[in-house]
């Protein structure tokens, strides 16, 4: 069976991301699945349980400062080496900023098609997608080369299927070009042990009717109590209440939870686009002609600041 | 500093949108059509360079002939001049193509910056940076949320899904930017009016040296098979709080087994 390359998306904080998974999870239907670890010294290593955990039976290592110094162009290099020379049967990335970086540079160096922000892909490489803010879905192929996809997180749930993956160390070859970029400091801003955005089953999200910065306390606090991610609005991000790493929306992240809930957000199109395909929608508006109410799936029209605080009391009663 | 702004034309994230049923490229005819929303920001950035280090600001889009009023729209920020590459065989065309093809409109500008919106509202893709860098050999600084340039060095406040990164490197490079490093000026009348007069280029494929066959449907390296409408969400309950309705919310989400 021919081999499928899944690009790990993984940090040193906070391991394997669960999106890898879900491409581990995918890419076992296409064919043998090999990992492709890049980053710092040791990181292969650090991450090799989890990945043979999900079914990784080789693992690529393309590890070092050469490749962790600088931004994006030399994993792309390394990546590109790879496939030259192992030719799988697919490449698959995370749709995050970086991987759909790597997949660009890839697709110009191999002269290849790309396909982004795929939820499923088939057998035969046929991705499906969906777009314009989730309006609608498209199944889409690449044409020319083979086919390099970027998986959206949260479009599956992952499914073990233990192997003991060998490790094969690559030796890093980048030129000058690749190394124009330096990264000089990375500082991670993530507050808490709240589970990632993008990856979390669920959101509780607040938007401009929250009033304030500090009252987002309680949007923090009814996440914490469901285990979930904060997220905001950008009329809530705009006028300084988060910051902008937790935007959901159309200019912003987009969010696919099993479960959202929208605390003092209309609902524009803006934010729409960023989480609707979101499994079941809970809002919580003092406007009862909130756009947000038509695809809520339980709305309550009511103050969020008497609704919350009791709801929060209720979980914690039924805990 | 010469500064080369992307600006692309697309349709109105407000309204509908869909792919057209001939050929299921996405249906720009009958769209309301505006400049994509992040390239406003990248246009307010390019001025603020001009502003503080002197140069020039040149607008580039590819587009149909339609997407001269996104130019125009864009000149009428400030920027000095524009190159609307336009073809009617780039209709259709991938991501890889379009890299081609501005790639190929950039090698005649020389600019030091090439500044753009990180992604588009119609595809998303977010490739187009580096997909340009990779091409033209130069520095990526991609995802900015805050940019300066001293001399010919640039720094750059990446944004992260855990924080950010600060990255640099040397002119000439690609940056791309997202909503949060500025505040777009508003189009003064006088800006208006004299945007109607700032020169505009356009460059055809044949310009740049390019075959029709290496473009549009012709030269893609991707295709869309298939295309449906989801069905729209439907609202579900909606209660209204008589002092029970965080109970009541619970009482839901327990049902649905969230608690």
């Amino acid at each position: 069976m021919a081999e499928v390359l899944v690009v790990v998306e993984a940090s040193q904080t906070s391991g394997v991301k669960k999106v890898t998974l879900e491409m581990l999870t995918i890419a076992r239907s296409l064919g043998s699945v090999s990992a492709v670890v890049l980053g710092g010294a040791g990181a292969a290593e650090q991450f090799a349980a989890k990945l043979g955990e999900f079914g990784a039976e080789k693992i690529y290592a393309g590890e070092g400062e050469e490749v962790d110094g600088y931004l994006v162009a030399p994993k792309a290099t390394v990546v590109a080496e790879l496939i030259k020379r192992i030719e799988p049967a697919a490449v698959l990335l995370a749709s995050s900023q970086e991987g759909k970086e790597i997949a660009g540079r890839l697709a110009v160096k191999l002269d290849n098609g790309l396909l982004t922000d795929a939820v499923e892909v088939a057998a035969d490489g046929t991705a499906t997608q969906v777009v314009f803010a989730g309006s609608g879905i498209v199944k889409s192929k690449v044409t020319r080369g083979l086919p390099i996809v970027t998986i959206r997180p949260n479009s599956i749930t992952p499914v073990a299927a233990a192997a003991t993956p060998a490790v094969e160390q690559l030796t890093v070859t980048v030129s000058d070009t690749d190394k124009l970029t330096k990264v000089v400091e990375r500082v991670a801003e993530q507050k808490g042990s709240r589970p990632e955005l993008t990856e979390a089953s669920i959101v509780v999200s607040g938007g401009r009717g929250v009033g304030n910065a500090d009252n987002f306390k309680l949007v923090e606090e009814m996440a914490d109590l469901l285990g979930g991610a904060v997220g905001a609005s950008r009329a809530a991000v705009d006028s300084g209440y988060y910051p902008h790493q937790f935007q959901v929306g159309q200019t912003g992240k987009t969010v696919s939870p099993q479960l959202y809930v929208a605390l003092g957000i209309s609902g524009a199109i803006q934010h729409r686009a960023g989480m609707q395909t979101s499994k079941t929608i809970i809002a919580v508006n003092k406007d009862p002609e909130a756009p947000i109410f038509e695809l809520a799936d339980f709305g309550v029209v009511g103050d969020l600041f008497k609704v919350v605080p009791q709801a929060d009391e209720e979980i914690r009663k039924r805990k | 500093m010469n500064i080369v702004v992307l600006v692309k034309q697309v349709p109105d994230s407000g309204a509908e949108r869909t792919l057209s049923s001939s050929d299921n490229t996405v249906e720009r005819a009958s769209a309301n059509n505006v400049i994509n929303e992040m390239d406003e920001y990248a246009i307010e950035e390019a001025l603020k360079i001009k502003e503080a280090h002197g140069g020039e600001v040149t607008i580039l889009t590819m587009g149909p002939e339609r997407a001269a009023d996104s130019v125009r729209k864009a000149l009428s920020m400030g920027p000095d001049k524009a190159v609307h590459v336009s073809d009617e065989a780039l209709h259709g065309s991938c991501a890889v193509a379009t890299s081609k093809v501005l790639a190929a409109a950039l090698g005649t500008l020389n600019a030091d910056i090439v500044i753009c919106g990180a992604e588009s509202t119609d595809g998303r893709v977010q490739v187009m940076p580096h997909m340009l860098a990779e091409r033209l050999g130069v520095a990526a600084l991609t995802g900015a949320r805050k940019l300066t340039v001293e001399g010919s060095q640039l720094t750059a406040e990446r944004q992260t899904d855990e924080g950010y990164e600060v990255v640099t490197a040397a002119t000439p490079a690609v940056v791309s930017v997202w909503d949060t490093i500025n505040e777009p000026r508003y189009p003064s009348f006088k800006g208006i009016m004299a945007a109607k007069k700032k020169p505009v280029t356009t460059l055809s494929l044949a310009d740049l040296g390019i075959a029709a066959d290496e473009v549009g449907a012709a030269g893609a390296t991707s295709a869309v098979v298939e295309f449906a409408k989801r069905p729209p969400r439907s609202a579900g309950q909606k209660i209204t709080d008589e002092g029970t309705g965080g109970e009541q919310l619970v009482a839901y989400l327990a049902a649905e087994k969230f608690v």
